[in-house]
């Protein structure tokens, strides 16, 4: 939608055109009489008409000592092209300029907006619950504690606990996984996800500030604060660029006449008027403003994705990654432990040494007793376990169908079993738990932490976006790093590091990667701040709704999935390439209305045919990165 | 002190650079970034003359683009 400025834009232009279509034909037509000031006067309404504001806002610019403003080196040019009797350019360039500049600001106007609806995550409204009834407040309003009515088809306005009630979330707006994820009583939910049935009464946890909303909104807002290299050469570029381009026009004005032949009227009048192209060219804004629009775009079309990019020199490191380095745990691992192999002793069944370590480990406050359950839910029947006995440091006695089973370590194998031996220690990744049935060893059940399902096709993926080196580092023991570095093919792993270790490690990593790229850290941002923050790129994923690791990151993975990271590898190259692009289009295009221009093979119809031509191409490329 | 202000009308993404330079040339000033997409500027300096500081530092935005506005709150 245009803005009403862009409409006033939009009639000016239009009416200039019919002024200067008038003008054009009663000029052919012969109508005008040649006598000096009168065709001057007809060219002057439509010049007048479209081109007031920029001579006047040169003019103002001009008495704040901005000289090389582009609304000045417009009027210089057209009046430049007036003075030497070339009317119809002078009306066609300041036409067409005006046409560039509404362009510009509705692809500007447009590519704000459309990151605005990917972004429109941001509600309205709450519906708290008061005690008559419910009351709709603006989320700012709402306090810790509030409890809020979420109906079908609204968003959450804040992140909470549900209280009352069950659904499937859509999560695409946070997260760009279309796989709607379910939720129930006791479960957190977090702002920005769509609730798709049924009523949710949630408590509310934190203030609207802080809440993941409000979060990913104010990380996408101050992203364009971080600057890329490509804009500060791009701005670095137009400060000299601009008085360089007008220097040169102020020699080819003058050098030529003042060699050739100082008293020759037609000679000066000749290359003043070539001198004026390089006016007409020496804008800059094309350039500028299609590098930050590039990134812009990328960091948009990225975050539609779930991916967060804090700013472009982040997407201009991670383009240029050359080693990654990997958490274990939570990161390449999805951090839950479940039961991954049962070893059962001579004489016993698989199933049963699992039901009866599952029964017993039931009662157990251990962490793997999740797994446990799980592992034996899809199975149904788990026998009732009696006089249950936890031993402290040695595992569980319980009584299950009259035999006394005991699951456990080994050191309460030692004492359970008769006839334990050390042979019968379990090696493999993992932890180990052991069961016992009346004094006789019955086997054991391994259980491990997985790899996430689509580790092993991202670590694949990294590789064929060209990363080098990928590294593994992690707290844990050396036996379970080795068999995740084996499954997943990583080059080289560290284990039973100390978190100071990590930082070690990362620094040598750095040094070694050196010039030949950047150094991308991956983490879940529990405990890795302080190397999050060493790397070029500290990327923090899995963390819709961590605090913390939103702060510390550079980039932000708002799900789990690891595939996501090779998907921002090849955004942040796209987004650099049509940065590229758009220089050197630009540069090039300039260059060669330079040396027409000289050649006297250019004329000011060409010049800004070709100028607002290519703002318009650049700018149209820019927008591709939205996609 | 940070401070991040809105800006109305920021039209030309070379102004956005200029008055960035001249920014960075007021005293006090430690930091300043406008992103012309964004349409915002990030102002950071010493508490003691920030808002004399952020006056100035919409000043010199006007002195570069005369229709552009810092939204000072």
């Amino acid at each position: 939608m245009m803005k009403r400025k862009q409409k006033r834009s939009f009639f000016e232009i239009l009416v200039a055109m019919a002024l200067f279509a008038v003008c054009a034909v009663a000029d052919a037509m012969r109508v005008l009489p040649d006598a000096m000031p009168w065709r001057l006067l007809a060219y002057l309404v439509p010049y007048g008409w479209i081109g007031w504001r920029v001579v006047w806002k040169a003019i103002r610019n001009m008495v704040h000592g901005q000289i090389f403003d582009e609304n000045f080196l417009m009027t210089l040019a057209t009046v430049g092209a007036l003075v030497t009797g070339e009317y119809p350019e002078a009306v066609f360039v300041m036409l067409f300029y005006r046409v560039g500049e509404l362009f510009e600001q509705m692809a500007v106007g447009k590519s704000r907006d459309s990151i605005a609806a990917l972004m429109k995550i941001r509600p309205d409204v709450a519906h708290v619950e008061v005690i008559d009834g419910l009351r709709d407040v603006s989320p700012e309003e709402v306090s810790v504690g509030d409890i809020l009515v979420i109906r079908t088809g609204e968003r959450i306005p804040l992140d909470g606990v549900i209280v009352e009630g069950e659904s499937s979330l859509d999560t695409v707006a946070l997260t760009g996984e279309s796989l709607p994820r379910d939720v129930t009583v006791g479960d957190s939910v977090v702002s920005g996800c769509v609730n798709r049935q049924g009523l949710l009464r949630v408590r509310v946890t934190c203030l609207y500030a802080d809440s993941t909303v409000s979060r990913i909104l104010k990380l996408v807002e101050e992203s364009g604060e971080q600057k890329s290299k490509s804009e500060h050469f791009i701005t670095k570029f137009a400060r000299y660029y601009t008085p360089a381009v007008v220097l040169a026009a102020v020699l080819v004005a003058v050098l030529p006449p003042l060699l050739l032949g100082m008293g020759n009227g037609a000679l000066w009048r000749e290359w003043i008027m070539r001198a004026m192209t390089f006016l007409v060219i020496s804008c800059p804004c094309a350039l500028v403003i299609s590098v930050p629009l590039s990134f812009f775009g990328g960091i948009g079309g990225a975050a539609r994705r779930g991916i967060l990019i804090k700013g472009s020199s982040y997407m201009e490191a991670l383009a240029s990654c050359h080693t990654v380095v990997f958490d274990k745990t939570g990161t390449l691992t999805k951090g839950t432990f479940a039961v991954t192999e049962v070893i059962p002793a001579m004489g016993f069944e698989r199933d049963t040494v699992l039901r009866m370590a599952a029964a017993a480990e039931v009662y157990s406050t251990h962490p793997l007793a999740v797994a446990f359950r799980e592992s034996v839910e899809e199975k149904g029947y788990l026998p009732e376990a009696e006089q249950v006995e936890e031993l402290a440091g040695y595992g569980v006695r319980v009584r299950l169908d009259g035999k006394t089973v005991c699951v456990g370590n080994q050191r309460l194998m030692a004492e359970a079993v008769a006839d334990w031996t050390e042979d019968r220690l379990c090696h493999r990744a993992g932890s180990t738990v052991y069961v016992s049935v009346d004094g006789s060893y019955a086997g054991c059940v391994v259980l491990a932490d997985q790899l996430k399902d689509d580790a092993r096709q991202a670590l694949e993926a990294l590789k064929r976006c060209g990363v080098r080196r990928t590294v593994m580092l992690t707290g844990d023991g050396e036996v379970v790093a080795r068999e995740v570095a084996d499954a997943l093919g990583l080059d080289e792993w560290h284990a039973g590091l100390l978190p100071d270790q990590k930082v070690e490690h990362v620094k040598r990593l750095l040094i070694d990667t050196g010039e030949k790229g950047t150094l991308v850290y991956v983490g879940d941002g529990i405990n890795d701040a302080p190397v999050l923050a060493m790397s070029d790129v500290g990327v923090a994923m899995g963390v819709m709704g961590s605090e913390a690791a939103m702060e510390a990151a550079d980039m932000v993975l708002m799900d789990d999935g690891l595939l996501k990271l090779s998907e921002a590898v090849r955004l942040c190259r796209r987004t650099l390439a049509i940065v590229r692009q758009n220089i050197v289009l630009a540069l090039a295009v300039k260059l060669a209305v330079m040396v027409l221009g000289v050649l006297g093979l250019a004329n000011l119809w060409l010049a800004v045919f070709a100028d607002v031509g290519v703002a318009v191409l650049a700018i149209l490329n820019a927008m591709r990165t939205l996609k | 002190m940070k401070k991040v202000f809105e800006m109305e009308d920021l039209d030309c993404a070379n102004c956005a650079a200029k008055m960035e330079e001249a920014i960075r040339k007021i005293d006090g000033v430690t930091y300043v970034s406008i992103s012309f997409m964004a349409q915002r500027m990030t102002l950071e300096a010493e508490d003691a003359v920030f808002d004399k500081v952020a006056k100035a530092a919409a000043k010199a935005c006007k002195k570069v683009d005369s229709d552009c506005r810092v939204i000072l709150k």
